[in-house]
């Protein structure tokens, strides 16, 4: 393994050993999103191995890594314990700082931007504020609106978040933290 | 937990509350960050739960229920992943400017309903159900196995056997711990269609009345999902899905109301036999 290959840098990171892998495909048999993937989790694992600098812009840029529900179907059935999600949360990451996320995944991403600005703001989750702030920030103003109406008869959507006291303490947490994920 | 999943913390008090078991809430907790977190900061990921636990070990406590599957899923991996990492623990704590002995129990729903109310539910079920049930247990609960260490982590029983107790009759079926779409509910609703479509499915193909969860995602997915797993599936389902809580809830004989049961987008019919 070379220092500049991502097989080292995932290595260092998760201490996950891309080259144990010997291409059973259990991880791509079982993973419910294999047939949605532009890459299965065992080919990304193949082209990890290889170090190729062309197959490793392909990886960050692929739709699947996104894809991936972190089910951990892959990791419980590897027969050499890897755990694939735990390289997946990594590529992700990698992904978005070098500003590579595939088109279809922005949605996802804004997502969980949305999330966690919701969370920073108020310590806990309000589902509007982040439904609000998603379609902010997606352009998707119009998708679930029959549903709200539905949440609120039932009691399911609180106008006021909640807010927890220790604010300060809270925005340390995110601070220093890596850009990207604002 | 007070939105969008409410009828579980109701049904979870009221059950609680009825076999004289006090919950308390950890003084100031956050939200664990579920899988935005993980997906985009790893640190984040750790150090939201990480906070949790503290302040929990702050209170004195020694147990931990944590009733939703994916922040219940969140601490236990916190726990361990700073078990493992002596470096990423101090860090953590330095941060938080807290001590972590980082020791504390922590208990799925379906953990706390083994330890505490299995022993007595022959005294507390006053009004058995009979129906056919699937037992619903999806990711979370169950995976990854190598820190969950779930038995029969591929064919769980756990909540099979509570539902037996309860008197229905839990089915055996090959979805139970497929993934239902998780957290992609609002940014790619037709994958969840599709994957909890396949759930869907299968339960009422196998001939269950009534699908059983123990985790809010599942539960909306599943339930106010509900469109998009029928225009995955071309056809009308009309399969409630109840929390666990909930059943214990309707056979113990606490009002349908307390359980939170009118909260459900897909209507729940089931009788108790009175």
């Amino acid at each position: 393994m070379n220092k500049e290959d991502l097989s080292f840098k995932i290595k260092q990171s998760t201490d996950v050993n891309v080259r144990e892998c010997y291409q059973c495909g259990k991880c791509t048999a079982g993973c419910p999103l294999a047939e949605h993937m532009d890459l299965r989790p065992s080919v990304i694992m193949r082209m990890l191995q290889s170090g190729d600098k062309e197959d490793e812009d392909k990886i960050l840029r692929s739709l699947s890594i996104w894809l991936c529900l972190t089910c951990e179907t892959c990791y419980s059935r590897c027969p050499m314990e890897l755990d694939i999600p735990k390289i997946m949360d990594h590529l992700r990451q990698r992904s978005l700082a070098e500003g590579k996320v595939h088109h279809d995944a922005r949605n996802i991403v804004t997502f969980h931007k949305s999330f966690l600005n919701t969370v920073e703001r108020n310590g806990r989750l309000h589902e509007i504020g982040l439904v609000l702030d998603y379609k902010m920030h997606s352009g998707k103003l119009f998708q679930d609106i029959t549903v709200a109406p539905g949440m609120f008869s039932r009691g399911k959507l609180s106008i006021l978040p909640e807010q927890i006291k220790d604010k300060k303490g809270l925005s340390r947490l995110f601070k220093n933290q890596d850009k990207n994920t604002k | 937990m007070t939105g969008s999943s409410r009828e579980y913390n109701e049904s979870l008090l009221a059950i609680s509350k009825a076999a004289g078991i006090e919950l308390v809430e950890i003084t100031d907790w956050n939200c664990c960050g579920a899988t935005a977190a993980h997906n985009l900061n790893k640190e984040l990921s750790v150090s939201l739960p990480a906070r949790n636990l503290a302040l929990a070990e702050f209170d004195g406590m020694e147990e931990l229920v944590v009733p939703c599957a994916a922040c219940y899923n969140r601490l236990v991996m916190t726990q361990h992943e700073l078990n493992e990492d002596s470096n990423l623990k101090a860090r953590i704590a330095e941060k938080l400017k807290m001590p972590l002995k980082n020791s504390i129990k922590i208990l799925n729903v379906l953990q706390f309903l083994e330890k505490y109310f299995i022993p007595r539910l022959d005294e507390l079920v006053k009004y058995p159900l009979t129906y056919d049930v699937a037992c619903y247990y999806g990711c979370l609960l169950v995976r990854p196995n190598k820190v969950m260490h779930v038995e029969r982590w591929e064919d769980p029983m756990a909540m099979d056997i509570i539902m037996q107790k309860l008197g229905a009759n839990a089915i055996d079926w090959p979805f139970k711990t497929e993934c239902c779409g998780a957290g992609f509910s609002v940014s790619k609703p037709e994958i969840v269609g599709e994957l909890s479509g396949k759930i869907v499915r299968n339960a009422v193909g196998n001939g269950a009345k009534a699908i059983v969860v123990a985790c809010p995602m599942c539960h909306s997915n599943l339930d106010m999902r509900r469109p998009a797993i029928e225009s995955y599936l071309n056809k009308k389902v009309d399969i409630p899905v109840i929390y666990i809580t909930q059943a214990i809830a309707l056979a113990m004989g606490i009002a349908p109301k307390e359980a939170g049961i009118q909260r459900h987008f897909v209507p729940v019919n089931l009788t108790v036999n009175r």
